[in-house]
């Protein structure tokens, strides 16, 4: 990315966060804390996921299959079924069923993605968006900024502005209410007169073709019944093999999104459906609102048409790609937007392709747009893994997001070049970006950092270095570089050695050397050292390298393998020897526990997740079992601010942290955003510093409350301990430096 | 019926804002007599010794639909756990008389009330496997936050009641 790319793409976020950023994080903040609740609710929550995703895993399997016997039972019902190849196919059919008449439509993103109303309108047609949000857009014309609330970016005061512009009430309207009643007045006039009644579909079933509409507004029931045609669009993901299926995705979707138990309807249509129609409109509109002169009867509904559009639009290709299978398991419930702390701040019209948002919107966007689409927003899933947990159908969606920043590392094709290959230590293309290269390659950075400290320090505060460095790499100036340490934590422990010996040890373990621990923060190694070792633990320090975080998070997935598989062969001895791997770094624990799947054989990723531990939880353990929480530091009451880690969270290792601080006798209060906004490099890269320190600010806010102020500030992970440190004036902590007595 | 889904579903309708009126059959035109506002709009209910009064319009126009104050239908089921009703036909106009006036009036009889989603599902599955054409699951009155704050009353209804028919 070039400098000017750089800070157009600066200039964009800017300018997002101070116009849409404040609506967005409020209505994001509220779905997110009402999943939290709503799916606290639900006792059998993990079992209803598992059963979602082997539904979908299922269905997707068996897809050319479904797609036959729901054509079948759509036909025998009396329907119709076209299955689009792209959108042009779609579009021309779509308005050849709707042949100029007046077409009302309940909220579809499938529809959206085909641009289905531009090709309506070129045709004559006349088309309303039904659905409140989708109106507000209309009327503005935006485009969505989240995938279940589309209007989500705009406040009731611009909405308020808006209106009252366009339509030029007789009174100005204020409140919530009387726009929601203007709304339905306009958009009732626009039903009655309406011919074609255009929906999407949250499932199709293909055992009897019936149709899972979930809505809270009621106007998709409306554009149903009050018209003569019923047009459903939905791609081909949608269909599932029976109506006992919808089960637990009923239970699901609505938690999962905008933390509601079950939205106001969930309708199964098995069109075509023999509601009384209102027949063809005839403009029943007057003063007294919509219908208010129309004496017509209601007509008989038999003879109702429905058209079932599914779209392929790059869905059958996605299905043979291992990368992006998953994606087509999404039932768009907007988890992974709401939990994400990026999206929660800037919105889907920066964290979005042309047609989706949020996490997951990677690998739709790549599958159905391209890879040029995913590559505008990509970048901003850091890989925190909190959606992670809170996907309904558990796609691991940072992993998709991994593959596809991949895939645009290496550029359409795939070329290698083969001279800059061979003079870079990774196992890159030439072609990928130099901002990315540096960051994935840390430990070699670290490395050498180490080595010539202090001079490397002191080159790279200086003044020339910096502005270079922002202008080459893209290295914000705004950040403060991590100091490198002459020691690294291997050397200091060479010389050092342990102090407890093989026969009254308890355990021995083998303590991780994470790049940031073993050159940069090694003061938290070394509090580890301690620590372990007042619990009588034998402790060993190998030189196992860089976890392949590092390159993983830039998208370089076969430098990340390489490193993954030279710290499995540094830490094997000591798995095989039946010790245990202690782990610092939260996001180096989750590659060993999460990623390492993806990058190492199978019984090397068991053996080395199966014997590898959170350094606190480790210590936990160590209580658990009899060691003496008096060998370690207490206390005595010190109020402690602790910010947990996204990976850890994920991971669910925060109550093990809390847990023995709380045993030491501190008092601790605990942040609850999903991430501090650092996240590893993303806050070091210049394009996205702004966006970095405004997520960052929302815990530092947390942190500043009267009961948090003078607490001392504690964080497990680097980046994290990076963030507060820029952005408080008190020096915050790696939890374990507590418990060392020193 | 035990009682128990009975509890939970009324807890259920508490929680979404939705009335719940207990009465049997022979009771039902006083229970609904204080809950009905004219003008009404209904369709036939299909419980013994259960009719709607003359007041209810069961053969609405366009306008009769649009002014409605209350709607009256039939429930297929209700599911206690969620405090749902399922609204079920199409040809005597369930759905648009739920949908157009201010206040649905649901009636429900005591044996339709199913626990949970699960037994709601095999249920709906059978319905549709035998014909039924629609069934909308229906939690609480319609409602959007896409105006900036939450309002009841969006497409649909601004208020739900349930009347359980407790000896049908």
């Amino acid at each position: 990315m070039s400098v000017d790319d750089r800070r157009r793409k600066a200039e964009r976020i800017r300018h997002l966060l101070d116009t849409e950023g404040e609506s967005v994080h409020r209505n994001t903040r509220v779905f997110n804390e009402g999943r939290y609740e709503s799916t606290a609710d639900l006792e059998d929550y993990e079992a209803l996921k598992e059963e979602a995703r082997a539904i979908k895993e299922d269905a997707i399997e068996r897809l050319p299959e479904l797609l036959d016997r729901v054509t079948e039972a759509v036909e025998a019902n009396g329907g119709t079924v076209y299955v689009a190849d792209d959108a042009a196919d779609a579009n021309r059919y779509v308005t050849e069923v709707v042949d100029g008449r007046n077409v009302v439509k309940s909220k579809s993103m499938t529809s959206e993605e085909i641009d289905v109303n531009d090709a309506l309108e070129a045709s004559g047609a006349d088309v309303w968006e039904t659905d409140l949000a989708e109106f507000v857009l209309q009327v503005a014309d935006e485009a969505p900024s989240h995938i279940v609330a589309p209007a989500i970016h705009k406040s009731r005061e611009e909405i308020a502005d808006l209106f009252n512009e366009v339509f030029d009430p007789d009174e100005p309207l204020e409140t919530a209410e009387e726009l929601t009643r203007f709304a339905r007045g306009y958009l009732g006039e626009r039903i009655l007169d309406a011919e074609v009644g255009m929906t999407g579909a949250n499932f199709v079933t293909a055992d009897t073709g019936t149709l899972a509409l979930v809505t809270s507004e009621g106007n998709a029931r409306k554009c149903v019944q009050a018209t003569d045609t019923h047009v459903a669009i939905a791609g081909v993901e949608k269909v599932i093999p029976s109506v006992e299926d919808l089960q637990p995705f009923v239970e699901l979707i609505g938690r999962s999104g905008t933390g509601q138990d079950i939205t106001s309807y969930v309708s199964l249509f098995t069109p075509p459906g023999d509601s009384p129609t209102f027949g063809r409109g005839e403009g029943a509109g007057s003063d007294d609102g919509p219908g208010a002169d129309d004496e017509r009867p209601l007509e008989s509904g038999d003879d109702r048409e429905f058209h079932l559009v599914l779209i392929d639009n790059g869905r059958m290709e996605m299905r043979e790609d291992d990368g992006l299978r998953e994606t087509l398991y999404c039932i768009r419930c907007s988890a992974c937007a709401n939990s994400c702390a990026n999206f929660q701040h800037v919105g889907g019209h920066a964290f979005g392709g042309e047609t989706y948002s949020g996490g997951i919107a990677t690998g739709w966007e790549a599958g159905v747009h391209g890879q040029d689409s995913a590559a505008e927003f990509n970048d901003l899933c850091t890989g925190c893994s909190r959606c992670v947990n809170q996907c309904p159908v558990k796609i691991d969606i940072p992993w998709i997001n991994t593959v596809v920043r991949d895939r645009i590392n290496r550029g359409e094709d795939g070329d290698l070049d083969f001279l800059v290959e061979g003079l870079t230590p990774d196992e890159e293309p030439g072609g990928i970006d130099l901002q990315k290269r540096l960051f994935g390659n840390f430990d070699t950075l670290a490395r050498l950092g180490s080595a010539f400290a202090p001079l490397s320090n002191w080159v790279a505060r200086a003044g020339p270095a910096r502005s270079l460095m922002e202008r080459t790499l893209g290295v914000d100036e705004r950040r403060e570089l991590p100091t490198f340490e002459r020691e690294s934590l291997v050397d200091w422990f060479a010389d050092r050695g342990s102090r407890v010996g093989p026969d009254e040890a308890r355990r021995t373990v083998a303590l991780y050397p994470d790049a940031y621990t073993n050159y940069v923060r090694t003061e938290r190694g070394k509090a580890a050292v301690r620590v372990l070792e007042a619990l009588d633990v034998r402790v060993e320090v190998p030189a196992a390298g860089e976890s392949g975080r590092a390159p993983l998070s830039q998208g370089m997935v076969a430098t990340a393998r390489s490193n993954a598989e030279a710290v499995y062969e540094a830490l094997s001895p000591a798995v095989a020897a039946g010790h245990d791997v202690v782990v610092i770094e939260p996001s180096d624990l989750a590659m060993f526990h999460r990623e390492y799947e993806r990058l190492l054989p199978e019984d090397a990723y068991d053996a080395l997740k199966g014997h590898s531990y959170e350094v606190m939880e480790y210590v936990y353990g160590l209580l658990e079992n009899g060691a003496d929480v008096d060998a370690l530091s207490a206390g005595d009451g010190e109020r402690i601010a602790y910010h947990s880690h996204c990976q850890q969270r994920t991971l669910d290792l925060e109550p093990y942290t809390l847990a023995v601080l709380e045993e030491s006798g501190f008092d601790v209060v605990t942040s609850d955003v999903e991430c501090c906004g650092m996240a590893g490099s993303f806050g070091y890269k210049s394009e996205y510093y702004e966006l970095s320190v405004d997520v960052g600010e929302t815990l530092v806010d947390q942190f500043s409350t009267d009961d948090a102020a003078d607490r001392t500030v504690v964080a497990s992970g680097t980046s994290c301990l990076e963030q507060l440190d820029a952005l408080l004036t008190r020096r915050p902590a790696h939890p374990v430096r507590l418990l060392d007595g020193r | 019926m035990s009682t128990e889904p009975l509890a939970t579903f009324e807890s259920s309708l508490t929680d979404v804002g939705v009335e719940l009126v207990r009465t049997p059959a022979e009771g039902f035109e006083s229970t609904l007599a204080p809950l009905l506002e004219t003008p009404a709009v209904g369709t036939p209910l299909p419980f013994e010794g259960v009719s709607l009064p003359d007041a209810v319009e069961t053969d609405p126009t366009v306008r009769d639909l649009e002014a409605a104050r209350t709607g009256v239908t039939a429930a297929g089921y209700g599911i206690a756990d969620y405090g749902s009703v399922v609204v079920q036909g199409g040809a005597d106009g369930e759905e648009p008389v739920s949908l157009y006036a201010d206040e649905h009036v649901a009636v429900l009889a005591a044996g339709d009330l199913l626990p949970d989603m699960d037994a709601a599902f095999d249920r709906l599955a059978e319905d549709v496997r035998s014909g039924t054409g629609q069934a909308v699951i229906a939690t609480g009155p319609s409602a959007t936050a896409d105006m900036g704050a939450l309002v009841k009353g969006a497409h649909g209804p601004i208020d739900v009641t349930v009347v359980l028919l407790e000896d049908r």
